[in-house]
């Protein structure tokens, strides 16, 4: 029980710190990054606080000191299962999915018609529970990392591909009215004008596209996989009742994708460093 | 309207692929049978035989269709356990999965929803709460919660909570998140004009909420609902993957695949689709109806 | 300055142009006919609807008129594009967010397939020549609104086209600003003696820059006045006081007024 009161009188205390902090220091770029860490920090002194005091199962819930001793004892495994599915099955599908569909985006360009019919399917089947296919594709590819592949291809092909043609879209009348009096040709107008004006749309898709890549790699390993996998381990352990393991992976799942998201944040910034939203940040 | 033709040419020409593509995986299997059976197949057989196998490696969309329509239509009318012979849904009826998954879809949305916007209530006005909250918020949209579905379902079954809750708990957390984002912007859509001219009011907290800032955000808050929506559907179908679930059409898809009926789950995906479909396509016409009546559509 | 005796550089004879839109066609423009010679300065000036825009559109080869002939250099508009015959400067910069000042400029000299080595000579040459010398590796977006402008001209400038067309091309800028751009491309057209078409909704700005205007009136547009300036090349700003300066600006008026007594 002490354990309990101690995390809960933690959680005031930093809640108060964090009150006073945000009204005197707000504008203080050490205390806006100060803030949330200490927020979750928090979160997790009174996660542990309350499973210890109140003797929860660590079936149930096991507390963080447990998860972050399971993830320092079983690397070279984490590391194995990272390898299958963020490298072989996500990263791979999303070069291909997005590619392909920057290539489509591309091929559709010079006819509005297909556009037209292409944004309205897209944006429609962009909002379908896509996942669903994974079944089919792991028995079309086997289980392998191609068929996780495969299933990534499909979960970010259609995001990216409206965010790309609307991309290609969002030029006004009078940056096309000044290629014309240039007497510019197609594939001038695209290169020099459409494809960098896209810029911005394209990286909003692919951002979307970083998450729908891992629960794609991830989801898919349930329908079967080799054994090996973080999809695989979360559901053999699952079936163990080893949950501090499947707390692991869940931990290095949400490490990979907050660090798949920065790099191609990161990125984006690099390319559409004109762009209104990201002038402001040095 | 002029997009009704584009659309349909695409929607056609994916057609014409399926069926190019159910032709073309399928007649391995053909010329595998015609060679055991020691016969030579022509074009022709290839062709008749490839669109209507009972499990081809991909079916024929007639094939889906029909499948579809014995098991909604047809069962639920003509089948010995249907809603005309017995007075409740077929197990074995999609309609009966599709409303497992819609119940605890709707649920787990609604609290999501409502959650959300709560929250964005809070972020809004406390500038803490905003500090400490909102980066997570933001980073925990890059995480793939999806995919710890299962185990969420597995765990709460463990300690006896079963059924739609579970279902509904994960949903309720995936159309969280993008509610909560989507709030918080429409809550601070305001620009500083419009808060001047209110504080030359002597408008009160409350009142500047009510009367501007909730009426702003009306139209980030269908943005986010149609999210928020399509998300919960698919956390509920997820959610139902792990063994044990036996109804849903989440477990329509896992038991298809382990008896390898890929007519089933294609009927099961198509069904989920058309699910999502009318899902964001009710929000859509709410959004329409509301927005038009604020005098906001555009 | 103006060169009599050569054929005019741009020649309207009963252009006319119709626009279909969803509320039925609308006569944008209705027996314009018009020379405008090398060297000179036309301004176009009216009320909005008054196809003062479309006009020059339309010797830009990005409108085409439905009835009538339009002769660049003795060429039809679009043959004249193709020869990069003019430069043309919009309302707004335009400038491309992701380029330099300098790639901006030479934007068009890549597509027209200028070397490396003359683009960068002539990028130093009009940028120098709009002022905006030691500007080429900012972006757009530092600098300010009127330099973007100038950037803009400069641009348009970068080709060494003979016709110069802007399309209202200070009217965002405020009036100070105005003043000085004005001043500027005063100079630079006496420096160049290029053939400018400028189309505005400022009577002083008309008035100030012209050797001659054409006063437009709308529904449909058609042209109400042609006045050619007697005021001297060489303009300072305060110009715009004397007596036949004030002249010519009360004529611009009187012609505005009368075409909107048509209504």
């Amino acid at each position: 029980m002490i354990g309990a009161w101690g995390a809960l009188g933690f959680w005031v205390l930093a809640t108060l710190a964090n009150v006073w902090l945000a009204k005197r220091f707000s504008h203080n770029r050490l205390v806006q990054l100060f803030i949330p860490a200490l927020f979750g920090v928090t979160l997790l002194v009174l996660w542990e606080g309350i499973v210890r005091g109140l003797n929860v199962s660590p079936v149930i819930l096991p507390p963080p000191s447990m998860i972050g001793a399971r993830i320092a004892s079983s690397l070279p495994m984490l590391w194995t299962d990272f390898n299958q599915t963020i490298l072989k099955g996500a990263l791979s599908g999303y070069l291909m999915g997005c590619g392909a569909a920057v290539a489509v985006a591309v091929a559709v360009d010079r006819s509005p018609f297909l556009q037209r019919g292409l944004l309205p399917v897209g944006n429609f089947v962009a909002a379908l529970p896509i996942v669903g296919i994974a079944p089919i594709l792991v028995m079309w590819f086997g289980f392998d990392w191609q068929s996780k592949a495969a299933v990534v291809v499909v979960m970010v092909f259609f995001p990216v591909l409206v965010n790309m043609v609307a991309g290609l879209k969002a030029t006004d009348a009078l940056q096309r009215d000044q290629m014309a009096t240039w007497s510019a040709s197609y594939w001038q107008g695209l290169v020099k004008l459409r494809l960098p004006a896209a810029m911005p749309f394209l990286f909003n898709g692919l951002k979307i596209a970083t998450t729908l890549a891992l629960i794609g790699a991830i989801v898919a390993e349930f329908f079967g996989s080799p054994t090996r996998g973080m999809g695989f381990r979360i559901s053999t352990a699952v079936g163990q009742l080893d949950l501090p393991l499947v707390w692991a992976e869940i931990a290095v799942a949400a490490l990979a994708g907050s660090a798949f998201y920065g790099l191609v944040a990161l990125i984006e910034k690099g390319v559409t460093f004109w762009h209104p939203s990201q002038r402001g940040r040095a | 309207m002029k997009s009704v033709l584009p659309i349909l040419t695409v929607l056609f020409a994916l057609v014409l692929i399926w069926y190019g593509a159910a032709i073309g995986l399928n007649a391995q299997w053909t010329r595998d049978q015609a060679a055991r059976a020691g016969v030579e197949v022509s074009f022709s057989d290839i062709l008749s035989d490839t669109l209507s196998q009972a499990r081809p490696k991909l079916p024929a969309p007639h094939q889906v269709a029909v499948e579809l329509y014995q098991s909604t239509w047809d069962e639920e009318v003509n089948g010995r356990r249907g809603i005309v012979a017995t007075g409740t849904l077929s197990n074995r009826s999609l309609i009966y999965h599709g409303w497992v998954t819609l119940s605890a879809t709707m649920l787990g949305f609604a609290f999501g929803t409502g959650l959300g916007i709560l929250l964005a209530v809070g972020i809004v006005h406390s500038k803490a709460m905003d500090m400490s909250f909102m980066p997570w918020a933001i980073a925990s949209q890059t995480v793939p919660i999806l995919a710890i579905a299962p185990m969420v379902i597995v765990v709460l079954a463990s300690i006896g909570i079963k059924g739609l809750i579970p279902k509904a708990i994960i949903a309720a957390y995936l159309s969280f998140f993008p509610v909560l984002v989507g709030m918080v912007k429409g809550f601070r859509a305001p620009d500083t004009m419009q808060l001047d001219l209110l504080k030359t009011y002597n408008a009160s907290r409350f009142g500047t909420f009510w009367r501007l800032r909730l009426p702003s955000s009306v139209p980030y808050l269908f943005a986010s609902l149609k999210v928020g929506i399509a998300a919960a559907l698919v956390g509920t179908i997820v959610g139902e993957l792990p063994a044990g679930a036996s109804a849903g059409l989440g477990a329509r898809l896992l038991s298809g695949s382990y008896y390898g009926q890929t007519i089933q789950i294609w009927a099961a995906l198509l069904a989920a689709a058309a699910l999502a479909a009318g899902l964001v396509v009710i929000v859509g016409v709410i959004e329409r109806i509301v927005l038009g009546r604020m005098g906001m559509r555009s | 300055m103006k060169d009599m005796s050569s054929p005019p550089v741009i020649e309207a004879k009963g252009i006319g142009l119709i626009f279909q839109t969803d509320d039925g066609p609308v006569e944008a423009l209705k027996d314009i006919s018009l020379a405008i010679g090398r060297g000179e300065f036309v301004s176009f000036i009216g009320p909005s609807g008054c196809g003062k825009t479309t006009f020059l559109r339309a010797i830009a080869a990005l409108e085409h008129p439905t009835s009538g002939t339009l002769t660049v250099n003795g060429m039809s508009p679009e043959e004249a594009r193709r020869s990069r015959a003019y430069g043309y400067v919009f309302q707004a910069a335009g400038l491309y967010p992701w380029r330099t000042i300098a790639g901006n400029v030479q934007l068009p000299l890549e597509i027209m397939g200028f070397s490396r080595a003359e683009r960068a000579e002539r990028v130093r040459k009009v940028l120098d020549l709009v002022d905006l010398g030691g500007f080429g590796k900012k972006f757009p977006w530092q600098l300010s609104g009127g330099m973007q402008q100038r950037a803009s001209i400069a641009r348009a400038l970068a080709f060494d086209a003979d016709i110069l067309l802007m399309d209202e091309p200070f009217g965002a800028l405020d009036e100070i600003v105005r003043d000085r751009l004005n001043e500027e491309l005063l100079k630079l057209w006496n420096e160049t003696g290029k053939t400018i078409g400028f189309v505005t909704h400022s009577i002083p700005e008309a008035v100030y820059l012209s050797t001659k205007i054409v006063v437009m009136s709308p529904r449909p547009g058609r042209i109400a006045d042609v006045i050619e300036s007697p005021l001297p090349r060489e303009r300072p700003l305060d110009i715009r006081d004397s007596p036949e300066f004030l002249e010519i600006a009360h004529r611009v008026r009187e012609g505005l007024r009368a075409g909107h007594a048509y209504d």
